[in-house]
């Protein structure tokens, strides 16, 4: 008979490591019906009829968040036969309040105290027999990162699973299990769960009972509130860390405690005065490294690995074996071309997606976001935002899913529409495309710049309207302890971002670029053409070409490199690739371009709507399929503004050295300006939580 | 009483009130600041917004907005009992 686990516990309790460790790299990742949280689920490792469910890191089981509601619902509905709840043991007070609300449920729980190597180190003594008797389930000493204790864990977890259990009762006061006790006769239920969350007043659970306008149910819960002075939430809540206190008392020895390095690293890291010029040479450092220095030279190998070694030797090989002509231009110019333009950039990609994962894991991400938050709210977003923003420049797609930790709806639509706004990766290539070609590597630079300007300009503009406007979010967030990330930890999390980039190249970019081939090899009678001018491809983009015309590059092959690069964005470079038969691609890149049309072609792929992959992840992310078509319509026509500012300012001056500062001081100009504008005709109030304020919500 | 916006870096305060709408109320008190929870100040991040609280051993945000929500009352000076 098999036996599902379900892993619950808090962020930063080391869950993810405890089930790396638990299932090795028998793991499936997939998504939650409905939502895009991350589903995870593996066998435990040696037992192949055990499936292990890691569910989402959170803090309580309350309706606060997406996370927790498919949490509840995943252990009360779903055939979860035990619980294994992971318990960060430096941090016992905070992270036993889920575990209070878990103990409620009718399933059998295992608390694994982890972090052992820690308590260790620190010399805090948790009486674990005491613990365990105290809360009624086992209680195992863990350490994830060291794989301690694991095999007991497991041991006892099966063992556990099969003994049915009925929910504990915690020391509650008198009134409130009294008061649990009418609504469990009211509602006919034996769940001390469900009985506390309906005493609770939360609106599912009372509505999956029909209970929203029972009279009886009011009644309870108003004697309850008025015997504890209270509403019936903070009664519950404050018992709970009552109850949790008295546990920790009788069970922790922290008296000879040392303390956590935590705070004396956070007394530099997060100093009033040098947080924020810590935080810049942080930043310079990692993209110096991952895209100048070491970056350019991973480049400049991969591109001699790709058209010298594979290029050349499979073109003499091929010729040797006397395949057709077309076959030979097929594989070598159209597929080697296009995904190797692209594989080119992978070693690159991992230095940064390593970078972002150490900045990730030790705990500093956190920390930017508190840094931060003063000056992202004066632009309407929320230090949150920040970390998606930062992902961004790897990929928006995790960029996009990073922005999950901000609990209001409209605050995280917002920081979605604005996050493709910056600088991918797969965008880097063709800067550095067009850089090689026309630029200093300022011009790269100024791309970054460009996209800030424009995320703070637009998010300015969008908190004006009816819909984002007001402040709502809060900034309730854990910081949570610096630790050294585990080497697996780190790689497994950069191989996992980087495969995807990986598969894209083997499949999206794989596709295309034999599409594009074909398309720039035919005429529509089928036909192969000896001039690309003739070609399908040729007509589309010339029948679409008139559209970019004011934005300096109405030629068709850039129309069709736009098109491409909504499959995957680095398919311009391929494009181009593929299309320069004949000629080197720097030269064939400035026949096509200007310097100047080339810097509104950049400024364009840089603000459009992002590739499909990440628009699929703001559709499903984004609470309504109107709000995404708005976010396309939105990226679109800031792009094409952009460009045409750009191009028309451009040549108006037709001074092409000091073009982009020019250039974009003007667009500044022009954006505070309709700012102005907007702030003047926008000036009444929507409503607030201000006591003084007259429009006041409540 | 004071709010613990007010509160000085560093001196320990207990919680009297909580004052925050709805949905930041229950989300604060989740994370462990409940009636009678000593809190501390560690830091305060630069511009003066958020706060860097140590609550119940660990380290919590709170945004001036929502620390000037929470009521609370020296502990230090009632430490006597």
């Amino acid at each position: 008979m098999g036996i599902n686990i379900g892993l619950v516990g808090n962020p930063n309790s080391g869950k993810t490591t405890m089930f790396n460790s638990l299932t090795g790299s028998n793991q499936y990742v997939g998504n939650w019906p409905g939502v895009t949280i991350e589903k995870k689920t593996g066998k435990l490792k040696g037992h192949n009829d055990i499936t292990v469910t890691d569910l989402p890191g959170i803090y309580s089981l309350s309706p606060n968040s997406m996370e927790e509601i498919i949490t509840r619902n995943f252990l009360l509905e779903d055939d979860i036969d035990v619980i294994i709840n992971i318990v960060d043991a430096t941090n016992l007070e905070r992270n036993l309040y889920l575990t209070t609300q878990i103990l409620e449920m009718d399933k059998p729980v295992v608390i694994a105290l982890n972090f052992l190597d820690v308590l260790e180190k620190r010399n805090i003594k948790i009486n674990i027999d005491e613990l365990s008797k105290l809360i009624g389930c086992p209680v195992i000493l863990t350490s994830a990162l060291k794989s301690e204790g694991l095999e007991k864990l497991c041991k006892i977890t099966i063992e556990v699973a099969k003994k049915p259990r009925n929910s504990i009762s915690l020391p509650y006061t008198f009134q409130t299990i009294k008061a649990l006790e009418k609504i469990k006769s009211l509602a006919n239920i034996t769940n001390q769960y469900y009985a506390v969350r309906l005493l609770d007043q939360d609106e599912i659970i009372t509505k999956k009972y029909k209970l929203e306008n029972n009279q009886e149910l009011k009644d309870i819960i108003h004697k309850y509130e008025r015997e504890n002075d209270t509403d019936s939430q903070s009664a519950i809540v404050e018992e709970r860390y009552r109850i949790i206190e008295m546990i920790v008392k009788a069970t922790v020895d922290a008296k000879k405690a040392k303390l956590s390095t935590t705070e004396k690293i956070d007394k530099v890291l997060i100093n009033r005065w040098l947080a924020i010029p810590i935080f810049l040479g942080i930043m310079f450092l990692v993209y110096y490294i991952s895209i100048v220095s070491v970056g350019e030279l991973t480049v400049q190998g991969m591109e001699y690995f790709f058209d010298v070694i594979i290029g050349e030797n499979v073109r003499s090989f091929l010729l040797n074996a006397n395949v057709a002509e077309w076959m030979i231009s097929l594989i070598v110019d159209g597929i080697i071309a296009g995904v190797g333009g692209v594989l080119t950039f992978v070693p690159q990609m991992i230095i940064l997606f390593l970078f972002l994962s150490l900045l990730e894991d030790t705990g500093y991400m956190a920390r930017v976001a508190f840094i931060m938050d003063s000056i992202f709210r004066k632009f309407g977003l929320s230090g949150k935002s920040f970390i998606p923003m930062l992902i961004g420049t790897g990929c928006s797609v995790p960029g996009i899913m990073a922005a999950r930790t901000i609990e209001d709806e409209r605050d995280r639509a917002l920081t979605i529409i604005l996050t493709p706004f910056i600088p991918c990766g797969a965008k880097l290539p063709i800067f550095a495309l067009f850089v090689g070609v026309f630029f200093g590597p300022l011009a790269s630079v100024s791309m970054y710049l460009l996209g800030i300007v424009v995320v703070i300009i637009a998010g300015v503009i969008l908190k004006h309207t009816k819909y984002f406007g007001g402040e709502r979010s809060s900034f309730v967030l854990e910081l949570p302890e610096y630790h050294l990330p585990s080497i697996k930890g780190t790689l497994s999390s950069v191989w996992d971002r980087s495969k995807a980039f990986i598969i894209k190249a083997g499949t999206i970019i794989f596709i295309a670029s034999v599409i594009i081939w074909i398309l720039q090899s035919f005429s529509w009678n089928m036909h192969m053409v000896a001039n690309h001018e003739e070609s399908i491809l040729a007509s589309i983009g010339k029948f679409i070409a008139p559209i970019f015309a004011p934005l300096g590059f109405g030629n068709w092959e850039a129309t069709v490199a736009i098109l491409t690069s909504f499959a995957a964005k680095e398919n311009v470079v391929s494009t181009f690739e593929i299309l320069s038969t004949g000629v080197s691609l720097n030269t064939y890149v400035s026949t096509l371009f200007t310097p100047l049309s080339g810097y509104a072609f950049m400024a364009f792929i840089l603000l459009a709507p992002p590739c499909f992959a990440s628009l699929s992840t703001m559709k499903k992310e984004l609470p309504s399929v109107k709000l995404t078509l708005f976010a396309i319509g939105f990226q679109f026509t800031v792009a094409y503004i952009i460009a045409l500012l750009i191009f028309q300012g451009g040549k108006l001056y037709n001074q092409s050295s000091a073009l982009p500062t020019i250039l974009i001081s003007l667009i500044i100009i022009v954006f505070m300006a309709l700012i102005i504008k907007h702030k003047v005709k926008n000036r009444g109030c929507s409503g607030c939580y201000q006591s003084n304020c007259k429009h006041r919500k409540e | 009483m004071s709010n613990l916006y007010k509160t000085k870096k560093g001196k320990k305060v207990r919680v009297v009130d909580i004052e925050c709408s709805d949905f930041v109320r229950r989300k604060i008190m989740d994370m462990g600041i409940v009636k009678g929870t000593i809190l501390e100040i560690v830091s305060i991040a630069p511009f003066g917004d958020p706060i860097n609280l140590l609550v119940r051993g660990y380290h919590l945000t709170l945004r001036r907005k929502e620390a000037e929500k929470i009521i609370v009352e020296d502990y230090e000076l009632e430490g006597a009992y």
